[in-house]
């Protein structure tokens, strides 16, 4: 393993912020900490750097325990949330800084900062002051000045965080693709669900300084954990049930769940897609109370007329009903999720 | 930085005012409290008791106060003006306005005179005189402390990113509006160390105050000089020394209360791209206020002291200058340019390196109570009587190996106390607003700690560094009432050479007075000229 | 282990400071213990020819250090702090208004110069103890602008007395008592003239004719006085001055081109006396060297060369003062006096009297 937290404990003043954290990432692997803020993840990656240290635990690196190592000698790279590009330097010297620090002699770093930049899509912009950049190119210098030095472990906290939304698609792909190429192993931190799929070969919820679930992207989509997850992953289908065989007593009544499914007293998640609007006179009764366009489907939100919790149903376009119709209800097992 | 580092870099400052200000001063107290070996303590109340002696002090926190305030009224304008906008000559009048403070107050003193006393400009436009009235002491203490608010405050101003007013525009904010409620904040922590000094400068004022204000205006510095020097009452000195001391911290505390909620990291940007030519009326009409209050409260002065060193054909005075039987002094009286630049020279680089050492231990917004502690105790000495200092020096640092009584070091020592206080003052509010992730993305970068200093804190911080160094080398230059008890009549200082001279009848001497203060204002204002190049030109990794 | 080395850098900028200091302490200490090297503690009008200095280390085989210490109020009290472990061996400048203090603290050592003889009697205030050796005088005088009083053809007033006449009203300027050394010579010439109860009644007379009082001598000379150099320059508008007897011949000696005649005169009926005094050391290294000094300074050739470096009267009897001296501001034959003990046991209660009387 390139990385290794074993038991690794932050804690300010009696609040653990990191609790106990474990985790491993291969080599040329790209995994991704997804979680709401406040959840601990920028402090995994600051007390990987060696910028914030562990009150227990350990960090390795190539299997060398890292107390004691102070940051500028871990060989990581980290890329700020907010880039930090720094001012006084135009973006060649940001970029050359990280070689500059290992010595490299001024013909080295001119080939090497132009590579960078033609890489990360600016080419000829060494001579630019970053104070006249724009987002996504001061992202694109941020980038390029983690990557100089070469790092064995590449930190990216909140990449796109400040980047608009087609720029932040359009850039998770490049991003992808510019990793797989150079083989960096990259721990990326986010908190948008969608951002961490779609550049992460392994995706690490975390809770409270703790670590919810791991696993491929396809994996947590498809099975969350718990209802944390579930509701962090933006499914708001979930309520507490009864699991007696293959079916579940919930609020919305009587539900089929698969045959494997937990037993007892659990979560409940049932995927927007797994609601099926019928006629008003089948299944449970409920009332639309809202519609939103969602692009490829509509998502209708439903009010259960006997009270129960409200609920989501994804709907093609031209059959959703219109607010204030009234519908029946049936649920589809296969996007029953019985949580653990 | 851990606790371990930054201990080891305030060991230097520490020392440093410990052995120089610390240790002589108490001295002094002692000498004037401690009778026999036994504290009188008792002689505080005797002394507060006296009417006279509250009315001093009374006297001396008003002047202090209204002088603050009026400073920071007609210079804080002028510090957006010289931070954000762009006018020909800019540079060379940023030195100019500078040169005040470095002038011996009886030349100041002199000079101010011809504006605001008999047939000065005011009398002669509307028969106003204010000699001898407070506001005399008042517009003086603009004259020399202008350049205080206008190079710290504008120092800060002009690295601010003016996006983010530009930010609060957009959001609906009048101008106004937008500078109360984002400018302002940003600046807090300059402007207070700016009213912070020009506070202490003007609460210890001295020549300014017996000279225009006459001999009924009398100020604790003036009462602490009179008890020491001439009625040698060393205990009611002492009791005076320690009631200084309590108000100058006072003012601390409250600085240090006021200040401590305000600073935070700011977004700093290179000084170079934020001032731009001024556009439309109001901002024309800002500029053309600021340099009509220059010419008439700065320049004004300054021509007459030019005028008169000129009042003699063929540059008569300045040519006596060259001249070794003047009798005044064993060498001739153009000598003390050498002399002073010496000093200057030393005692800036002291002042740079405890300032610089103290300003990076300090710089963590983290610091503990102790460390901002001594960030107060290292503005004491701007708060305290140069007799006192000098007569402490004479009495502590009497024995080996710091008999420093006749070293010539005691000078720039001396004169780097009241220049540390500047270094730390204009670095320490860049260096907290200095972003630690900055840092830290260094450090990521693989800098070690002292790459971090250099590459990241150092080029942010170089402008208020050399701004510092401007000021320190201002103050060393001007530095009259400790060089005077030691520089011997063989090396003089400018100002102690100009006092000299004022100190003679005769049409010679006078006008010789006037000629070196003008040769002081010219070797002032070169030498900021100079730093401010340096500033300007960046050196090759970038 | 960057803190150590950080920790390392610090102690050893520290010692570096140290060092250097304790090198340049230890340089200096080794010149004063010299006992070829003589050390003079002075205040900062101490002034001579430097080919007169060169003749006299030339001939002793002594080198001269001169020490400046502030005015003359400091350097006697700097002096008297440092009694214990002087910085010099020879002290020059204490006059007789501070002379008491500098004896009753045991500032000096007995020594009776070489050439005493030569000195006026009237000059020696320590006589038969002689503990400190009179070096020179000079007379504090109301000065008048000759040019105001040609111009409004009116006598200058030649007394105390003259000065509250109302002829005189408004014209005279003089220096605060507490902080100025002419200010005080003429507070005590007025109570010296007048008596211990009577000069408060005079200086009522003198405010309610409009005197008008300034901090320090340069003020009231170069910028208030209508007669000085500095003065016509300033549009100084009051014609009387106190100043020194020597005031009108520096007048003509520093001015280019040289004018006949004094543009300023001398009111003789007003002057003060003040004697400087010069002492050996109490604890001086250099006895020996202090000696020899003070034998030099009431030399003929020291005392011919002082009048025109510190515009003081010479001491010794036939001492030439130069021709200017003569002509132009000769030393007062009468001049007002007081002991220095009477001076010592009534200057602070009459300062502060005088404060309250005057400046209120």
């Amino acid at each position: 393993m390139l990385l290794s937290l074993q038991g690794a404990t932050v804690r300010f003043g009696g609040r653990a912020v990191l609790d106990a954290v474990d985790l491993a990432v291969a080599e040329h692997e790209i995994v991704c900490v997804l979680g709401p803020s406040g959840s601990g993840k920028s402090t995994l990656l600051r007390a990987v750097a060696g910028l914030q240290p562990l009150d227990a635990g350990r960090v390795a690196l190539d299997g060398r325990d890292q107390a004691g190592v102070p940051a500028h000698r871990r060989g990581v790279g980290l890329m700020f949330q907010d880039h930090q590009l720094f001012p006084q330097r135009d973006v060649g010297g940001n970029v050359a800084f990280g070689l500059r620090m290992r010595g490299a002699d001024k013909k080295e770093q001119g080939v090497e900062v132009r590579e960078l930049l033609e890489l990360v899509g600016l080419p000829g912009a060494a001579r630019r002051a970053v104070a006249g950049l724009s987002g996504g190119e001061q992202q694109r210098v941020a980038l390029a000045r983690a990557l100089a030095p070469r790092p064995r472990l590449l930190m990216l906290d909140e990449p796109l965080g400040q980047l608009d939304r087609s720029l932040r698609e359009r850039l998770v792909v490049e991003l992808r693709e510019l990793f797989g190429r150079l083989g960096t192993t990259v721990l990326a931190v986010t908190h948008d669900q969608g951002e961490a799929f779609a550049l992460a070969d392994r995706v690490v919820v975390m809770r409270d300084g703790r670590i919810a679930q791991s696993g491929t992207p396809l994996e947590v989509w498809q099975r969350p954990v718990d209802e944390f997850v579930a509701r962090f992953l933006g499914f708001d289908n979930v309520v507490p049930a009864t699991v007696a065989g293959a079916a579940a007593v919930t609020p919305w009544g009587k539900l089929p769940v698969p045959e494997d499914a937990p037993q007892g007293t659990r979560s409940l998640l049932v995927r927007p897609a797994g609601v099926r609007l019928v006629a008003a006179a089948e299944g449970l009764r409920c009332t639309v109370t809202a519609r939103t366009f969602k692009g490829t489907h509509v998502a209708v939100h439903l009010r259960p007329e006997d009270g129960g919790p409200r609920l989501e149903a994804a709907c093609a376009l031209r059959a959703a009903p219109e607010v204030g119709q009234e519908t029946g209800v049936e649920f589809d097992s296969t996007e029953i999720v019985v949580l653990g | 930085m851990g606790n371990a580092a930054r201990l080891a870099l305030l060991a230097g400052p520490v020392a440093f005012f410990a052995l120089f200000f610390a240790y002589p001063v108490a001295a002094i107290v002692a000498r004037g409290l401690k009778v026999d070996g036994v504290w009188r303590f008792g002689r505080i109340t005797d002394v507060l008791a006296q009417s006279d002696i509250r009315h001093v002090l009374w006297f001396t926190t008003c002047q202090a106060l209204a002088s603050t305030a009026l400073t920071l009224l007609i210079a804080l304008p002028a510090a957006y003006v010289f931070a954000r906008l762009d006018f020909p000559g800019k540079n060379v009048l940023r030195a100019v306005v500078t040169v005040p403070f470095v002038l011996p107050t009886v030349v100041v003193g002199t000079a101010f005179l011809a504006l605001v006393g008999r047939g000065g400009l005011l009398d002669d436009l509307w028969g106003v005189r204010l000699d001898t009235t407070v506001w005399a002491i008042l517009l003086a203490h603009v004259f020399f402390n202008y350049a205080v608010v206008v190079r710290t405050v504008g120092g800060l101003w002009s690295q601010l990113d003016p996006r983010q007013e530009e930010a609060a525009r957009m959001l609906g904010a009048s101008s106004l509006a937008a500078w109360r409620k984002v400018t302002l904040p940003a600046l807090a922590p300059a402007v207070a160390a700016a009213a912070l000094m020009v506070f202490l400068f003007t609460f210890t004022s001295f020549g300014v105050v017996q000279i225009l204000g006459g001999p009924t205006f009398s100020t604790l510095e003036v009462e602490i000089y009179r008890q020491t020097s001439e009625i040698f009452d060393l205990s009611t000195a002492a009791v005076l020394t320690l009631v200084q001391f309590a108000a100058v911290g006072v003012i601390l505390v409250v600085h240090a209360w006021t200040v401590r909620r305000r600073e935070s990291a700011l977004r700093l940007v290179d000084a170079s791209v934020t001032a731009r030519r001024p556009r439309g009326p109001g901002q024309w009409a800002l500029l053309a206020g600021v340099l009509a209050t220059i010419a008439v409260l700065l320049l004004l002065p300054l021509a007459v002291l030019v005028q008169r060193s000129l009042d003699a054909p063929g540059f008569g005075y300045y040519r006596a200058l060259t001249s070794e039987d003047g009798g005044t002094f064993l060498v001739a009286p153009i000598a003390a340019i050498g002399n002073s630049l010496q000093y200057a020279v030393a005692a800036t680089a002291i002042a740079v390196l405890i300032g610089a050492l103290a300003a990076a231990a300090l710089a963590r917004r983290d610091a503990g109570r102790l460390v901002r502690g001594f960030d107060a105790l290292l503005m004491l000495p701007l708060g305290v009587s140069a007799v006192t200092v000098g007569f402490g020096f004479l009495i502590a640092l009497d024995e080996p190996p710091l008999d420093l009584r006749q070293s010539w070091i005691l000078v720039p020592l001396a004169q780097a106390l009241v220049g540390v206080p500047f270094v730390v003052r204009t670095m320490l509010p860049v260096l907290r607003a200095v972003d630690v992730r900055l840092r830290e993305a260094a450090a990521v970068l693989g800098a070690s700690p002292f790459r971090v200093w250099r590459e990241v804190d150092l080029p942010l911080v170089r402008r208020a560094l050399l701004i510092a160094a401007g000021f320190a080398f201002a103050v060393s230059l001007g530095e009259f009432g400790a060089t005077v008890f030691i520089a011997r009549p063989d090396s003089p200082t400018l100002p102690v050479a100009v006092a000299r001279l004022l100190g003679r009848p005769g049409d010679l001497n006078y006008g010789q007075a006037m000629a070196l203060s003008t040769i002081l204002m010219v070797v002032c204002a070169v030498a900021l000229l100079v730093l401010e190049r340096l500033r300007t030109d960046r050196t090759g990794e970038f | 282990m960057h803190h150590k080395t950080l920790v390392a850098v610090a102690a050893g900028l520290g010692l570096l400071t140290l060092s250097s200091l304790t090198a340049c302490g230890s340089s200096d200490g080794k010149a004063s213990t010299d006992s070829k090297t003589i050390t003079l503690v002075s205040h900062n009008s101490w002034a001579v020819s430097k080919g007169v200095l060169k003749d006299f280390e030339k001939r002793s085989g002594y080198q001269v250090r001169v020490l400046n210490d502030g005015d003359a109020g400091q350097a006697v009290n700097k002096a008297i702090l440092t009694k214990d472990n002087p910085q010099g061996d020879v002290f020059f400048g204490v006059d007789n208004t501070l002379l008491s203090r500098a004896l009753d603290n045991g500032l000096f050592q007995p020594y009776e110069a070489k050439g005493l003889g030569t000195v006026g009697a009237e000059y020696q205030l320590d006589k038969g103890k002689h503990r400190v050796t009179p070096i020179d005088y000079g007379d504090i005088c109301v000065n008048y602008d000759k040019a105001y009083f040609g111009k409004h053809k009116l006598t200058p007033p030649q007394s105390l007395d003259d000065l509250v006449k109302p002829e005189y009203k408004n014209l005279l300027v003089t220096e605060n008592a507490s902080t100025s050394s002419p200010g005080l010579g003429f507070l005590l010439g007025s109570a010296a003239h007048y008596g211990d109860n009577g000069w408060q009644d005079y200086w009522k007379k003198l405010k309610a004719n409009g005197v008008k009082v300034v901090d320090g001598w340069e003020q009231a000379y170069s910028d208030e006085f209508s007669g000085s150099a500095g003065g016509r320059k300033a549009h100084g508008d009051r014609p009387l001055v106190v100043s020194y007897a020597s005031s009108p011949p520096a007048e003509v000696i520093y001015a280019k081109p040289k004018p006949d005649t004094a543009p300023t005169g001398v009111s003789y009926g007003t002057c003060f006396r003040q004697i400087e005094f010069a002492g050996l050391l109490s604890n001086a290294k250099n006895t020996e060297g202090g000696k020899a000094l003070i034998d030099f300074l009431v030399s003929k050739e020291f005392q011919e060369d002082m009048p025109l470096n510190m515009y003081v009267y010479p001491v010794v009897r036939g001492a030439k003062a130069p021709a200017e001296f003569t002509k132009y501001g000769a030393a007062a034959k009468d001049p007002e006096t007081m002991a220095p003990d009477k001076i010592a046991a009534n200057r602070d209660q009459w300062v502060k009297s005088w404060t309250s009387l005057v400046l209120k």
